[in-house]
Parts: structure tokens; sequence; C-alpha cells
């Protein structure tokens, strides 16, 4: 249990980092998971290629919570294409069955790494997914919308 | 009918002998060694704990047999072919219903096979809706819904007795009502005045899947028949855990499942009286429920072959039948007395770990062992991973049913369910587990 239950994901399911709501929003994203109603809302400003605010609020089981807790201080102030790329290396190593994946990626992912175990569970896979699937949304709406750069939106929780 | 024409394997209950068991809680029933997948392990070795059988049951060997023996020695297509596998096949799918019809206290041509009882309610629902359309002659006009009509459900129910009126609601215009629950999760019986002279149909559970809370059945009867209202039973929990008699009840529909009661997935039942079955039109049509075919229009067979249209789940009916046969061998009052125990000893349990808070009755009366509870600061799914660790198997979530779950002022809980075959010391296992949950993220 405790390879599933890593220090950093109960600490982060505790005292969670970027929970609260954007003003003005450039993208959000309301995403359930209906085996257990769990839900999240994922906000995201975007201004010159990057992730320049994000915030989210929800409930859910410690895995949900601490993947959104993290992928907050991940992906927050980050550039779009490095978003992406960590968004699609976590993806992989949640449905790797609990395998780690090559030395490099998993260096890429930092504290995400320990979000490993979850992949040996199947019914926990959308747990650590529902908020990066969130973020996905909110930055497809978000590309869509803006339209040059403007008064940034500000955190408001 | 006659007797099924294929040999199983006699595995009748046994009553626990008393002097070989040590251990300090005594059971009325020991029955896991009739259930081969109880003996298995998880989670690297350690024994299964099966506490959801409110979602599915186990089978016991004889069901797996009839079923087997059923494909090896009598598989053929259901009232039709003249040759001697079809007649048995017939004889052994009508024996079945025989079985169960007096396995619920009615007689063998009010009982439907359905996939599930999802589609036994919804045949109902569409039953009413064919019907506001037209079909099914003067006969089915008993049916019709307007918007003057009212359809009343609970807050307590399944998505399965709430969804398919919803949108029987949504498609005819009637309004849908619904009876709250008690803090205690039980139907209010002190708000049956949303029963009301404008009610077609009440449809309720007979014992709650969250909270275990068996219905005082009658009285809601009692009051929709002043009103001269169908009545419309959700029995998934009850008929397996409980002594059931429909007709003694008085409720004109019933629907309830096989795989919840020891038998085969792929088999539900729906009861429904002789003469509101007689008046129903199909909802699924087709093959095998039909008198005569002509381009343009078909007449309909009688009650129940007329809500049968396809190819029937054969093997499954006859796995039912062998599934109800185990359970008489028990005896209902017996199995009914055993579970009560276990209820409980969850509840006593329950009480003494911190920050638990049980949805539903905290006394075991009148409610069965299925109790879902909420665990403070920590979420069902981490409930739920932790004690499976421990080879300890629980539902999580909402248990398909989200309103009862926020009139709680929850969005999920954990549940364990016993069944026939659950022991004291599988209790006694699920309470100690739910201690280290507790501990693990305290």
């Amino acid at each position: 249990m405790q390879q599933l239950y890593q220090q950093v994901i109960l600490d982060n399911s505790r005292a969670r980092s970027g929970e609260g709501e954007l003003t003005a929003p450039h993208g959000q994203s309301f995403q359930v998971n209906p085996t257990c109603g769990d839900e999240c809302t994922v906000q995201v400003a975007v201004e010159n290629n990057r992730v320049s605010h994000l915030a989210w609020t929800g409930r859910g089981c410690s895995i949900s919570q601490a993947s959104l807790s993290l992928m907050y201080e991940m992906v927050d102030g980050e550039q779009l294409e490095r978003v992406e790329l960590l968004g699609e290396t976590f993806r992989e190593l949640i449905h790797n069955r609990g395998h780690e994946l090559n030395p490099g990626k998993m260096e890429q992912l930092e504290d995400l790494s320990a979000f490993t175990g979850v992949g040996r569970y199947s019914a926990r896979v959308k747990c650590a997914l529902l908020g990066w699937m969130a973020l996905r949304d909110a930055l497809v709406q978000a590309q869509r919308s803006t339209s040059g750069p403007g008064q940034g939106p500000q955190t408001q929780a | 009918m006659n007797s099924r024409p294929m040999a199983t394997i006699a595995s009748s209950p046994r009553l626990r002998r008393q002097s070989e068991d040590t251990h300090a809680v005594s059971d009325l029933l020991e029955l896991a060694n009739d259930f081969p997948l109880l003996s298995r392990t998880v989670r690297g070795g350690k024994p299964l704990v099966y506490l959801d059988t409110g979602a599915t049951s186990q089978k016991p060997e004889s069901v797996l047999a009839a079923e087997r023996t059923f494909n090896q020695t009598h598989n053929a297509a259901v009232h039709r072919g003249a040759h001697q596998i079809a007649e048995e096949a017939t004889e052994a799918f009508e024996a079945a219903r025989s079985g169960v019809a007096q396995f619920v206290g009615v007689d063998f041509d009010e009982i439907v096979w359905t996939k599930n009882a999802t589609e036994a309610l919804n045949l109902v629902t569409h039953g009413f809706l064919n019907a506001t359309l037209g079909r099914g002659g003067s006969e089915a006009s008993r049916y019709r819904l307007t918007s003057d009509d009212e359809i009343v459900v609970t807050e307590l129910e399944h998505h399965a007795n709430l969804v398919p009126w919803q949108e029987l609601a949504a498609k005819t215009g009637a309004r849908l009502r619904w009876i709250p629950v008690t803090e205690e999760g039980r139907i209010d019986l002190e708000q049956l005045d949303v029963i009301t002279e404008r009610t077609r149909v009440v449809a309720f559970t007979h014992a709650s899947n969250v909270t275990g809370a068996i219905t005082d059945v009658p009285r809601i009867v009692e009051r929709a028949q002043e009103v001269g209202a169908y009545t419309v039973l959700d029995a998934c929990q009850s008929a397996a855990h409980m002594p059931v008699d429909f007709h003694e009840l008085g409720i004109d529909f019933a629907a309830f499942s096989g795989h919840k009661m020891l038998g085969p997935t792929g088999v539900g039942v729906l009861y429904g009286r002789k003469d509101l079955l007689q008046a129903l039109p199909p909802f699924l049509t087709g093959g095998s429920m039909v008198e005569v075919v002509t381009m343009g229009e078909t007449t309909f067979m009688p009650p129940p072959q007329r809500f049968e249209a396809g190819t029937q789940m054969v093997a499954q009916t006859v796995g039912l039948h062998a599934a109800v046969d185990y359970l008489s061998g028990i005896g209902m009052g017996q199995l009914s007395a055993h579970e009560d125990h276990l209820a409980g000893l969850m509840l006593e349990g329950l009480s003494a770990v911190p920050g638990v808070r049980v949805l539903g009755p905290t006394g075991s009366e009148n409610r069965l062992a299925v109790v879902a509870f909420d665990v403070s600061g920590v979420h069902p799914h981490d409930v739920g991973q932790i004690l499976d660790d421990q080879g300890i198997a629980v539902r999580v979530g909402h248990h398909c049913a989200q309103p009862v779950h926020r009139a709680f002022g929850v969005h999920a809980s954990t549940r364990a369910s016993a069944g026939a075959y659950t022991t004291s010391r599988d209790i006694e296992t699920f309470i100690d587990g739910l201690h280290k949950v507790v501990r693990f993220f305290a």
C-alpha cells in the first residue's frame, strides 16, 4: 500500500496547491468520474504560449486530489509545449500497469513519478487522470478563445 | 410442469456444526464451502472476504453445475422445434419459471424473464409509454398517461427504478414526484400525501441497496390503492435475503435479478399481476412473442411470452432455478435470521470505529445486512483500496443511488453487504481492516 500511497501523494492530498478560481479564465473544463461521482473543474489562462495561471476546484479521493495539486505545481507558469509533453508522459505512466517509464521520462515527471503505483490498480487510473483530462480540455478551449495578450486573470481564492 | 430433466449435483446447505467451532461468535449458517470462488485468495495470497453481495452475489456449486449440465445435455432453442432436446430445454425453461414463481409466491404465468432487473423495470415503463402512444388497444387504455397524471418514486431509489420513470414522465408529459427519505434513510411514511388522486403509479424499493432499510410495503400499497395507482416494487435486494410473497404484499409489478440471489448474470425477473400483464403492450418485439404476422401488422401472444422477444437466456433461467432451490433449502426465514445477526455485528463494529457514520438505520430491525458508511476525512475510494489490500472486497462510490447520497450530504460512500455465505469472522476481519484504514489516513 505504501507503494500506491507515496508520502508525496498523501501530503498533497491534504495540503493542496492551486485550489481556487480565476476571475476570467481563457478556458475551463468540468470533468466527472461517473463511478464514484468525483469531479473537478480546471481553469486556465494562457499568455505568450504559457499557462500563465491555473486554478482548480473539486472533490475526490486522495489520488485525484494529489494529482490535481501536483499538476498545479508542475504546470502553473509553464510553456504550453512542455505542459503538453508532461501530460502525455503522465498518461503513459498511469497506463503502464505500475511499471516505471525510462529514466529520462521519470526525471521529467519529477514528483509525479510518485503515481507509478496507481497503474497497478485499473480502478484508480481515472482518479489520477481526472484533473489532467480537465486540463487538456481547458487548454483546447483557451487556445480557441485567446485573442492576444490582455489583462491576465487573477487567482481569487 | 415436470421436474427438471437434468440431474443437478445435490448440494444441500449445511447447518453449522456447533461442536467444531471454538470461535467466540457463532453463526446460524456456514455455507462458504458451497461457493467455489470464496476459497480463492487475492492481492498476494490473502483470503478473500467478500462483502459486495449487494452488487452481485457469488454462486454455489449447484448453480454452476445446473448451467453446465443444461449446456452439456439439454441445450436447444425453447418453444420451437419438434425434437427431443428442444422439448427438454423447454421443460427446463418452464420449470424454472414455476420454481421462481413459487419462490416469490405467485403463479407461473405471472413471471416474465428479462435480461436483468433494469430491463424488467423498463418493460413496465415502456408498457405505459406504448399504451400512451395508442398501442395495445382498448385494454391498454388503463396505462395511458397525460399531463394531468403523476408518477411517484422515492428518494431512496436505485437509478434503475428512477431514471426509467424520469424518461416516462418526460415522454408522456406526466409529472414526476417523489417521497423523501428520513434522516435514518427510510422512505418517509409521514409524507405519503405525495400520493394523490392524480397519481397513476408508485414505484419504490423493497429494501435499499444503500441504507439497507426495509420498506413497510403494505403501508404504501394501501395508500396507492386508495387513489387507484399501480404499484411497482424493486425487489432486487429483498428477494435474495428475506422471505418475499408478492401476492401477500398486494403489489402490482415487481422486478428482481438473478445474479443478486446466487444465480447467474443475464437473467432478471418481472412479476406482473395476471390481469395487468394481459393488458400491457409489449416492450421488445420480434420473434417468439407473436401469433400472426403479415407484412402490415402483427398480433401478439398472451403473457408471459408476449414480453419475451427473441432467443431466451435458457441456461441462466435453469441456473436461477437452482439458486432458488438452494435458497429454499436454507429457508428464507433462517437466512434472514443469519443475516440479521451479521447486520448487528456490522453495526456494533462500525460504531466503535472513529469517524465512521452509518448512512442508514443504526439498529438492526427492519434492515438488511447492507451497510453504507462515511469515514470522516477519508474518501471511499481510499477506504476501499486499503480494505482491498487486506483481501476485503467492499463497494465504493454512489452505488447507483446518487439522490440518497445527496440526502445524506455526501457524494459517495463505502458499502459492506453480506450474503448467505458471509460469516461473523468475515465481519470481524472487515471491522479490523477498517480500523487499519483509519490509522493509515490519520
